[in-house]
Formats: structure tokens, sequence, C-alpha cells
């Protein structure tokens, strides 16, 4: 296990250059110009000089090798000084966002924790609903609750995030006036007030993100769950005079959740990543919204880096999901 | 539709070797069922199968005749019509301004919401289709490629692996914003939208459609009917398109249906983001985008193109989930 773990983790290291490598190279085809903005007064060999600053008026291949240096040499340094108050990274260049002029990650840093907030929690809440929905239809297959559950994840399945927000908007914000219909990432939660109005604007998010996550985990629950409802050892277990409580939940729900564990692994990329199109309807000021912003305004490093984390995410869950399933099946071996 | 060789039944005894009186069947044998009859019988049982599927070929037929029947320009702007309220407001409202000649109402210029909403389900369904083909294409031929050819196998599923671990959404995005100009320029502001949409979505949503087909390729390659095919001296080009192709077609029909569905709703995101089509050329994601601003005075500008979007790609995943079960000769019959 160990030898894979690692012969995995070491070819995930070309993967993620090659990765990267292709998203640089598309970038650089982007026919916008950081200078754009500047005014036109300003002579042109001063735009040169801004533009060598910027590090743009080299050829492609040395551009992609100083980001690589920086986000994979500088980065962590800084990270360490942070840490322990070294100055490993004094006076060293990072990789700087070409709309603010101020380093990629601190901006990524400070959007975090309102991503984390509410996809995190969104992911909390929709695993804690899937669960026992998935489990009991597919205990009571064909049953009403069954049939409701089926269509209610369908429904989940089918209608967009832009719709089901707007949705929610006008029935709880405009019609009920329950609900604040803007994110609002300034409040600093310090008393009862503050977390209570923190709650209240989360609810709505979380609701539309959930509703997906749900949809997608309560299927995988009871597709797998009627896979095993049909084994032989359930037979057994029941044979030996279990109840019913102890045959399903301990034994059925167990070898159950193997599969199901891993899928909750392979979705955990898209928390950091954030929800774009839900953090754009409530103008949550998170990770999606900061890439669409970046996007438009043509920050390129700030794409570059952003994709290349979620990249970087997506393999290492990979990886710790295929490592789950070897852990908790003992019938998979990896030699 | 072809049937594949090993589907032949053999029918072993027949009348004259039937010694024992009791064993022989007491009514005739049935005339043989073709698989696809036996395929359309379990299809027929899925209630939200039928459902979806009626529902599909009515939005189709809408879309595809409707400007025929409803002959009013959808960018026409009206501007002296305009915010109309649709025409059932008027059941409870009666000083809302409502007409027959606008049964939607209009939007803000004055353009015809039924007119726009036949308009953008065209686009929608026409970028649906076109992207779901493409990426089964492309899917289908890495499938079976790295299935059927020992040597493609492995850097074929290392692409497919590579494109899997790609942040979808972001490179998306990125991809439309970059390659929007050179597109608009050669090929008009909509077709250069519309071949690039198509592309894009195909490009990054081929991936499971090749896993399954690798998959049931490798396993059917075994059987002793594709020896017995090459041992003939088959040539690996019609094996593929005789023996195994026909026998990979339920996962590649189920695959296309959740493609359907994905290609519908990614092209409503795009449009949503304003990423999409250009800002005259109406579809059901733009219709909803730009009606959020006034939701509060007019929600039928945000439901309909919203239910639009969801009933369709609803009654999408509805077909697909009776086609698998239907396709899936173990749960069928039952």
């Amino acid at each position: 296990m160990l030898t894979y773990a690692t012969r995995r983790l070491i070819l995930s290291i070309p993967t993620l250059l090659f990765i990267s490598f292709v998203i640089f190279m598309l970038l650089q085809l982007a026919p916008g110009d950081p200078m754009a903005q500047v005014p036109l007064t300003v002579p042109p060999e001063v735009k040169e000089k801004m533009r060598q600053a910027l590090g743009v008026g080299e050829p492609a291949l040395v551009q992609y090798w100083k980001w690589l240096v920086q986000v994979a040499w500088i980065e962590p340094q800084v990270f360490i000084d942070y840490l322990f108050g070294t100055n490993l990274s004094e006076g060293k260049l990072r990789v700087i966002s070409w709309q603010t002029r101020s380093p990629v990650m601190d901006i990524v840093i400070q959007r975090i924790p309102q991503t984390l907030w509410v996809v995190g929690i969104a992911y909390i809440v929709a695993i804690l609903i899937a669960l026992p929905i998935g489990i009991y239809s597919a205990y009571r297959q064909y049953s009403v609750f069954d049939q409701a559950g089926t269509f209610v994840t369908m429904i989940g399945f089918s209608v967009p995030p832009f719709f089901t927000g707007p949705l929610l908007i006008v029935i709880f914000s405009v019609q009920l006036g329950w609900l604040p219909s803007i994110y609002d990432t300034t409040l600093v939660v310090n008393d009862w007030d503050s977390f209570k109005a923190q709650m209240m604007q989360m609810v709505m998010p979380v609701m539309v993100l959930a509703l997906q996550i749900t949809a997608q985990l309560s299927r995988y629950m009871r597709a797998s769950m009627l896979d095993n409802l049909n084994q032989d050892y359930v037979r057994t277990a029941r044979a030996k005079g279990l109840s019913e409580m102890v045959v399903v939940i301990v034994h059925v729900l167990r070898n159950s959740m193997i599969p199901v564990v891993t899928v909750i692994a392979l979705g955990i990329p898209s928390i950091f990543g954030g929800a774009i199109i839900t953090e754009n309807v409530f103008k949550v000021n998170g990770i999606g919204q900061l890439l669409i912003t970046a996007l438009f305004a043509n920050d390129l490093p700030m794409v570059m880096t952003l994709t290349f984390i979620f990249a970087v995410l997506i393999v290492l869950f990979n990886l710790i999901a295929d490592i789950l399933y070897g852990v908790l099946d003992p019938r998979i071996r990896y030699d | 539709m072809t049937n594949a060789p090993q589907d032949d039944v053999i029918m072993a005894g027949t009348t004259e070797d039937v010694a024992i009186e009791a064993l022989k069947d007491k009514e005739p044998s049935k005339p043989p069922r073709s698989q696809w009859k036996d395929v359309w019988d379990q299809l027929r049982k899925h209630k939200g199968a039928m459902f979806g599927g009626c529902f599909l070929i009515f939005i189709t037929l809408a879309v595809l005749i409707g400007p025929f029947l409803y002959t009013v320009d959808p960018q026409k702007l009206d501007i002296r019509n305009k915010d109309f309220r649709p025409i059932y407001t008027a059941i409870w409202d009666g000083d809302a301004k409502t007409g027959w000649n606008k049964p939607l109402g209009s939007d803000q210029l004055g353009r015809d919401n039924l007119a726009q909403m036949i308009a953008g389900g065209r686009a929608s369904m026409a970028v649906g289709w076109a992207a779901m083909i493409l990426s089964l294409v492309i899917g289908t031929a890495i499938g079976v490629a790295a299935g059927y050819f020992k040597k493609l196998d492995g850097p074929l599923m290392r692409l497919t692996d590579l494109f899997l671990s790609l942040p979808i959404l972001p490179l998306l995005l990125v991809a439309v914003t970059l390659f929007r100009q050179p597109l608009r320029a050669s090929f008009g502001p909509e077709g250069g939208m519309f071949i690039l949409i198509v592309t894009i979505i195909a490009i990054t949503s081929w991936m499971p459609t090749a896993r399954i087909v690798r998959g049931d390729i490798l396993a059917i390659k075994e059987r002793e009917f594709v020896l017995a095919a090459r041992s003939i001296g088959t040539t690996p080009g019609k094996i593929i398109g005789r023996h195994l192709l026909p026998n990979v077609l339920s996962p590649i029909m189920v695959s296309a249906a959740l493609g359907l569905a994905t290609a519908i709703i990614t092209e409503s995101a795009l449009s949503f983001l304003g990423v999409g089509f250009p800002s005259d050329f109406p579809t059901w994601g733009k219709m909803l985008a730009d009606a959020v601003v006034r939701m509060e005075e007019f929600p039928e500008r945000v439901l309909l193109p919203g239910i639009a979007i969801s009933l369709t790609v609803l009654s999408v995943n509805y077909l697909g989930d009776g086609l698998r079960d239907a396709l899936d000769p173990r749960i069928r019959g039952r």
C-alpha cells in the first residue's frame, strides 16, 4: 500500500507539470494586454518597461519556468516564513496579480474562508441528508418514500443552481422577506446576533448547493445499498437471527459505504474550487467569484494560479480516493 | 437495428427428437422476439421515461415548428409595448399590462417573450444535441481504440485521466473568453460562438463515455464470437463495426442521455455568466440572466426560461434512467 501510494504520488508530479504547462500555453494565446488600461499619454518605451516588470516581455517558456519557481519554490517559503517567523523568502518575487499588484496567494488566503464556510457547510449538510435518504430508499425499494426520494434527487440533479438561486431569492427574500438575498462578507461574528445574521445569510446558498450534492450522493448511496442488500452474507446475517437494524446498519451499510466514501472524497476539491455560479448569484466573495472576476479582468497570473490549485486538489483527492478504496475494501490489493 | 451474431439463438431439439410427451411444451413456442422489442417493452413500463420522452419530443417539435406557427421576430424591438405581463396575469390582476398579441408578455425592450422562448429553446437544444453527439463520437472513438488496440490503451487512458483531472468549469470559462474573438471574426458572431461552445463542451465531457466503452470493449473482445470472426480473417475495422459497436450501444445510449442533459445545463450556465452567445441572441440561460435584476417586478421572466431548462433536463434525465433500466438485461423482465 505504501509503495503504491508513493508511486502514485511521484507519478502525479509529471501529471501536474503537464496540466500546468497546458493551461499556461492556453493562457498565452489570450488576446488581452495587461497594459491596455494604462493611459495613452504614457510613452511606448515606458510601457515596454512596465511590461518587462510584469514579466510579460520574455519568451513563453521562460515565463512558465519563472511562474513554476514562484509557485512551487517561493510560495512554500513564504508560507514557512508565515508559520515560523523565519525570513527565507526575503526579497524574492512572488506571483503578482495584474489586477491588484499584490501577491496572488494573499488574495486567495483572504477569499478561502468565505468559500469554505458556504460550500463546506453545504457539503456536510448534503452528506447528512443524503445518506439516510439513500439508505432508507434502498431498504424500502419502490415504496412511496423511495419514489418521492428518487423524484426529489432527480429534481436536484436537473434544476440548475442559476435557477434555484433566483427562485429562492424571489420566495424567501422578496415575497416573505425572511432571509437576506446578498451574502455580507464583512460581517464579523462576535456575538449571538451576528452569529444569527451569519446563519440567516448562509441558509440560501447552502440550500442551493446542498440540493445538488444531496442528489448525487443519495443516488450513489441507494445504488450501493441495493447492490449489497441481495448478497448472500445479508441472508446469513438474517438467518443468524440478527435484528434488521443490525443487519442494515452494521453489515450492509459498512459495505455500501466503501464506494460512497470515495465519491465523497472525490467531491472535496469542489469545496475549495468554490461554486462559481452559486457564489455569483448570492454575491459570496469566494474563490469561484475571484476566478471569474480575474478572468473578465484578464488577470492571467491569478487565473493560472487558481486553476493550478484546483488541478492539484483534484489530482490529490483522486489519489486519496484510490487509497481509501484500498484501505476500506480488503478485496482490493494494490501490488 | 443490427443484431450481433451471438444473439442468434440456436434452436436445439426440434419436434422429432422429443421422446417423452410430458416434457413437451403445452403452448406453441412464441415467435422469436428481437432484443430491441424487449427493450421497448421495458422502457414503456417506466413512467418517468415515457413522460421524459414525450416531453422531449414535444419541446423539440415546439422549437422546430414553433417559428413557423408563431412568426414574431424574437429580436424585434417594440419599445412602445415593453414590459407586458403574460396573459394569464389578468386572471388575478385585472389592471396588469397584458395583451393577446404578447401571450407571454414582453421584456424591457419590448421583445416578445414567447418568440424569445422558442428561439432560445432552439439555440439551447441545438447546442445540447451537437455537443452531445460530438462528445459521444470522441468518447466512443477513444474508448474503442483504447479497448481494442493494446498498444494504444496505456497512452489513451492516461490522456483520459489527465482530462478528468482538469478543472472543467474554470477551463471552460478560460477557453470561451480566449477564443471568442478569432472564431467570431471567422464564422460570424452567432456561428462562431456555436462552434466554440459545442467544441468546448464536447472536449471537456467525453471522458466518462470513453472509460465505459473501453471497459465493455475489453470484456467483449475476449468473447468467442469475436475470436470466431477474427479466425475467419475479419479485419479489425470490420470486427469493431460489426461485432463490437452494436454490443456497446447500450452504455453509449445511456451516456448520450446524460450528456445531452449536461450539455444543455453547461450552455445555460455559460450564458448565465455572460460568456455565451452575443447579447441580442436569445437562449434560455441568457433570458434568465437578463431577468434576474428585474425578478421582483417580473418573476415570470425568470420562471419561464428556468422551468423550460429544468423540465427539459429533468425529462432527459428520466429518459436516461429508463434507458439504463431497459438496456440492462439483468433488470429487464423484472
